[in-house]
């Protein structure tokens, strides 16, 4: 019961996200009523736009650390928002137009995976509809100088950079909004501090961002002369890159499943008890986003903690119990250094393997944070044993606290004591 | 080029001599490149380059084909013939250290004379070498079609011509899928180059960055992809080693089985994304073995019916393992029902014939035939012919005769890497080895009946 309550994410929304999507769907009624009482300007074009943002909304996909996203969608929107004019003949829908396109859009291109039996997150597609409607209300009013400078007749092409450049900032403008929108909802969703939230969300974001907003710019300006021969055009270099996204993110999600399934090998031959290498992991990593770790940091310390105990295969009969807390510590070091021998014959995963080797060091040693991370919550593990018990896990903390000075060190207790109490208060709630 | 026999020598001469005369005329006679066009050229000239030098951009085995071709379809639709082989011609100086002259000029050459031709197609279909107005299109298509098809043509003629004469050697045979991926990756980049040429209107060389951002970013993920794929490989073969470090027998017993799977699967005709599972089936199938108590391995003699039991139930085991990773899918059958039988015999639900998952059948006969051509401690290594006939013995008993079939014919074909000899364990040491293997269909489990 108690893994459950680690592993689940708030089931409700919280307040930042409600507001989130609240203010999306006030600009959908908003959008779309006012296309229905203005009626559509250039239908041609908001239809060829509409099914190209459905088709991406389609084509979504869920990167590592579990963010949506929906490239194509996005630049379609880009590229509708941004748009200047289509085959000479100048583009004169309003933001809400753009906003109703978006949303008609992203919810036909929904409803698919709806009737499935994947409904979307909501927090993300309202995302998506707002930072797209942000750049249509401060581009669209532009639309007619930067138009006139674009077909101005003097040059024979006409001039235009300055519709390039303001794009440019725009769009920069605009992911760099949606990176904070992005960062205040992980902070509050996983508690992590908000600094590290943004670093990790730019991490994650700036390739992607990078192509889509070049893709929209792109979208925007080859309408200008190829008509609406721009839009199946410009899907193929982002499709190229969604695939290869597509790729990654799935191979990196297949990696950590297999990690997490693996490690259960131990409870499986007896070593350890039921969902040890599980609960030490979320335990882990609770209290590596508590003490700061970046997300790159966390997924090492994650399947170092999975790990920990992989060394127990080499051995001849397993520790009673498998409580390594108790067994004696020349035998731990041992188990440690066969973990990490392990691991380091991947030939990849030396980080992993050193965090492993180093878990029993002592603080006069100066093992690495994530080390000193992991010996603390495996022993708290062995000593509460996946028990919920209040006074038990108020023991067990204690006793670790004690030792404190010398065996785990005090800042890991402390951030690990937070984490337990606000697990205790889950549980009493 | 002293290596080259003669007549790849006389073919290699006479293209780079069309491939001058066809420039220097086109330069001559027709002087219709104005300054305007010579700074396009320099931009699509540098972005060839550029792509040249990153030649495999997407990853399509067999064949690097590169970005640079878009560059080269530009200059066909903004300069015209004389244009995209002078962008071609740039694949001289192209950036890959250790690239020899001879095949510098070969490139150069090759490159001029598809863009010539590219060129001349674009221009007989109804194509107007000039920026594209709005209202050329979707009309362009056409034209711009017929310039991508002749320039893959010719590049596809004198590549496999210089091949052909330059080694003799026949070209494995390009499967249908690797010609479709083919195909598509040329329309996708025919696609880029219509795209910087229609955009080059109205913001000329920045189009090119906007076309191509988004494919450098795609190759970053697929850079990351590929390591990330290579670590994953290297990973779940580590922590089944682990796994088997338990039996000093049975090492490298999980790689070997994943080995011996993929080549039966490829055998009958598998299609990527099943090869790709069955190959992790083959290397996980015995995770589950854990569960099975150390001292029933070790146990001398009969087996009582319940400690049998306990080693038929280590395929569950493996199953209630792996269960959490998602894309395995069909591998979960074939660890399940690895120690079926054919005649309905086997563990754990006696299934029969058909009724077993392909995968299972497949991954039976690699485990039979790596358990029997590996060190046992109660036996020395079978020979390979050894193991065959015993496969080809229980056919229609044990194994599925169709996968033992498939099985000898991969064989023959590619050979098997035996499993190193192993040495007898000294006896101080601390590895554990075990009396029975539940995979050597040679001696099979005795057990006890208690009736």
């Amino acid at each position: 019961m108690r893994e459950r309550r680690l592993t689940a994410r708030p089931v409700g929304l919280d307040s930042g996200q409600l507001l989130l999507i609240c203010a999306a769907g006030m600009l959908t009624v908003a959008g779309i009523a006012h296309t229905a009482a203005e009626g559509l300007t250039d239908p041609r074009v908001a239809i060829g736009f509409g099914v190209l943002i459905a088709a991406g909304e389609l084509a979504r996909l869920t990167m590592p650390g579990n963010r949506e996203v929906a490239p194509i969608s996005t630049a379609a929107s880009l590229g509708y928002a941004l748009l200047l004019d289509v085959g000479g003949r100048p583009a004169q829908h309003s933001a809400l137009q753009v906003v109703a396109v978006m949303s008609v859009g992203m919810i036909a291109g929904g409803l698919p995976h709806l009737a499935v039996g994947r409904p979307p997150r909501l927090d993300a597609l309202a995302r998506r509809l707002l930072a797209g409607s942000l750049l249509a209300f401060a581009y669209r009013p532009l639309t007619g100088p930067l138009g006139e400078l674009a077909r101005d007749t003097a040059d024979r092409h006409g001039n235009w950079w300055p519709a390039l450049g303001v794009m440019a900032v725009l769009v920069t403008v605009m992911l760099a909004a949606d990176v904070v929108i992005a960062a205040m909802h992980r902070a509050g969703q996983v508690r992590t501090a908000f600094g590290v939230a943004v670093r990790d969300e730019i991490r994650m974001a700036a390739p992607l961002g990078a192509a889509v907003g070049a893709s929209g710019i792109l979208l925007a300006l080859a309408s200008h002369s190829m008509d609406m021969t721009a839009l199946p055009a410009f899907a193929a270099p982002l499709l190229v890159t969604q695939v290869a996204f597509r790729k990654y993110a799935g191979i990196r999600a297949t990696y950590l499943q297999t990690v997490r399934a693996l490690s259960r090998v131990t409870e499986v031959g007896g070593y350890v008890e039921p969902g040890h290498s599980r609960r030490v992991s979320q335990l882990s990593v609770a209290i590596g986003r508590e003490l700061g770790m970046a997300e790159p940091q966390l997924l090492e310390l994650e399947y170092a903690a999975l790990m920990h105990d992989i060394g127990q295969l080499s051995l001849r009969d397993p520790i009673p119990g498998g409580a390594t807390v108790l067994a004696d510590p020349a035998q731990a070091r041992r188990i440690a250094e066969l973990g990490a021998e392990v691991i380091r014959k991947t030939g990849v995963l030396h980080g992993v393997a050193e965090i492993v080797r180093r878990q029993c060091d002592t603080l006069g040693e100066s093992p690495p944070m994530a080390s000193r991370v992991i010996k603390a919550a495996n022993a708290y593990d062995d000593l509460v044993s996946g028990s919920t018990d209040r006074d038990r896990a108020a023991a067990a903390l204690e006793r670790l606290r004690l030792d404190g000075g010398s065996a785990y060190d005090p800042g890991v207790v402390e951030a690990m004591t937070r984490v337990v109490d606000r697990l205790v208060l889950v549980t009493r709630l | 080029m002293r290596e080259l026999p003669w007549p790849a020598r006389v073919y290699f001469v006479a293209l780079v001599g069309t491939a001058g005369l066809v420039i220097a005329r086109g330069l001559l006679v027709h002087q219709g490149l104005v300054a305007e066009d010579w700074s396009a050229l320099l931009v699509l000239a540098l972005l060839f380059l550029l792509c040249e030098s990153v030649p495999t951009l997407l990853n399509v085995p067999h064949v690097a084909v590169s970005v640079s071709f878009s560059a080269a379809l530009a200059a066909v639709v903004l300069v015209g013939p004389e244009g995209a082989a002078l962008v071609g011609l740039a694949a001289v100086v192209s950036v890959r250290p250790g690239l020899p002259m001879v095949k510098r000029l070969f490139n150069g050459a090759q490159y001029a004379l598809c863009g010539y031709a590219a060129g001349w197609a674009y221009e007989s279909a109804g194509g107007r070498a000039d920026l594209p107005e709005p209202a050329d299109f979707p009309g362009i298509l056409v034209p711009y079609a017929a310039a991508t098809v002749v320039f893959v043509a010719v590049n596809f003629a004198l590549t496999a011509v210089i091949l052909r004469l330059a080694s003799a050697v026949h070209k494995d045979q390009v499967s249908l899928r690797a010609m479709v991926q083919f195909l598509s990756s040329y329309v996708g980049f025919a696609t880029f180059g219509l795209l910087i040429a229609a955009l080059w209107s109205t913001v000329q060389s920045i189009s090119a960055l906007l076309v191509l951002l988004p494919l450098f970013v795609a190759r970053w993920a697929l850079g990351h992809y590929h390591a990330e794929q290579r670590a994953y490989d290297a990973t779940i073969a580590a922590l089944c080693q682990a796994v088997e470090t338990k039996d000093y027998y049975t090492r490298g017993h999980c790689t070997r089985v994943s080995a011996a799977s993929s080549m039966i699967a490829e055998e009958i005709g598998m299609g990527t994304e099943r090869l790709r599972a069955i190959r992790y089936a083959g290397m996980l199938h015995d995770v589950g073995k854990l569960g099975v108590p150390t001292k029933v391995l070790q146990k001398d003699g009969r087996l009582t019916e319940e400690e049998y039991a306990a080693i038929q139930l280590h395929p569950m085991r493996g199953l209630e393992i792996v269960r959490g990773i998602d894309f395995l899918d069909e591998a979960f059958a074939g660890i399940m029902h690895h120690h079926e039988r054919h005649d309905g015999k086997g563990y754990p639900m006696g299934l029969a014939g058909s009724e077993i998952p392909e995968f299972a059948r497949i991954i039976a006969v690699a485990d039979a035939f790596d358990s029997m051509t590996s060190d046992r401690s109660y036996r020395k290594a079978k020979s390979i012919e050894f193991a065959v006939a015993e496969l080809r013995k229980n056919a229609g008993t044990q194994f599925a005769p169709d996968m033992v079939c498939a099985f000898v014919k991969a064989l023959d074909r590619y050979g098997w890497d035996l499993a190193q000899p192993v040495p007898v364990p000294p006896d101080d040491s601390a590895v554990e080895t075990t009396v029975k293997d539940h995979d050597d269909p040679t001696t099979p489990i005795q057990v006890v009946s208690e009736r």
